[in-house]
């Protein structure tokens, strides 16, 4: 397994760059369709569900990821662009219940592009943020999250007796 | 805590900026005070292309930024915000990295359901270890 990235800090860019052992119509799927996006999007202890996944230019779509402790985070794309199967682009950000753009903190982009390599595909994935303003404060949100889930898991340790 | 660390190529361009006098003080000035090439240009016995040429190489060993407000083009030491930044940015890296490690498994997880299955299909997934 082979993962490589590139941070740019002056133009608020991460390159990902993965090698994935699978034809490029196969490795297609893992962005085309909603049941197998869902196994890779949210981290292992938020996994992700899409109800609404419209895969055409100009579709949107809208997910929850559920937390251990049954919370949930809603977010939403707006899929720009797709030239099936070399290349999709997406606007991510973060929603209401009913997959509404909230407004909070502002749009992340990501363009993923998937070639043909011996043996496989080549995956790159460019994300992009708005502003450092914009980065500080999703991160800052991921630790409230990972706080409150650390917190969560001391207060079942401690109700287990 | 995640602490960002430079290449060697990082460190020889960032080395060999600093190497020069000239760059020294402008680094010193635009860490304190942003200010435009054309200023900067006046505090030098050089000509405003020279200056914009060392600022130039300041740039790209990332000491400094640059940015256009109306006809000028102002400089800042943004030295610590490119490390915060970097920084920032190195927790979405984990973020995709783990995506992608994700994407393997469902790849794998399908085609040992596919084919017959192999003798030890072990699904392991990249938990934390307790302690």
């Amino acid at each position: 397994m082979n993962v490589t990235t590139h941070t740019d800090p002056e133009a608020l860019t991460l390159t990902t760059t993965t090698e994935l052992a699978a034809s490029l119509e196969r490795a297609w799927q893992l962005v085309s369709d909603p049941r197998q996006l869902e196994r890779w999007w949210g981290p292992p202890e938020w996994p992700a569900t899409f109800v609404r996944y419209e895969f055409v230019p100009g579709g949107r779509a809208h997910y929850f990821m559920q937390g251990p402790d049954g919370e949930r985070m809603h977010g939403m794309w707006r899929i720009l662009s797709i030239t099936e199967p070399r290349e999709v682009s997406i606007e991510d950000e973060f929603a209401d219940d009913q997959g509404e753009p909230s407004g909070d903190i502002g749009v992340t982009t990501a363009l993923l592009t998937f070639e043909p390599i011996d043996g496989g595909t080549r995956l790159t994935i460019l994300s992009g943020f708005a502003s450092a303003e914009q980065l500080e404060e999703m991160v800052k949100m991921g630790m409230e999250e990972g706080m409150r889930e650390a917190i969560g898991q001391i207060d079942a340790l401690l109700s287990e007796d | 805590m995640v602490v960002y660390e430079l290449t060697d190529s990082e460190v020889d361009a960032m080395f060999g900026a600093l190497a020069d006098a000239t760059r020294r003080d402008i680094v010193d000035r635009v860490l304190h005070e942003n200010a435009s090439v054309s200023r900067l240009a006046e505090r030098y016995d050089m000509s405003f292309a020279a200056v914009q040429k060392h600022v130039a190489v300041l740039q790209a060993a990332g000491l400094v930024t640059k940015s256009r407000q109306g006809r000028e083009q102002i400089v800042s030491g943004n030295l610590v915000s490119i490390h915060h930044i970097q920084k920032l940015l190195s927790h979405f890296e984990a973020v995709w990295k783990q995506r992608a490690l994700q994407m393997a498994d469902v790849l794998r997880d399908d085609a040992t359901t596919e084919a017959p299955p192999s003798p030890t299909s072990s699904g392991t997934r990249a938990d934390i270890p307790h302690d």
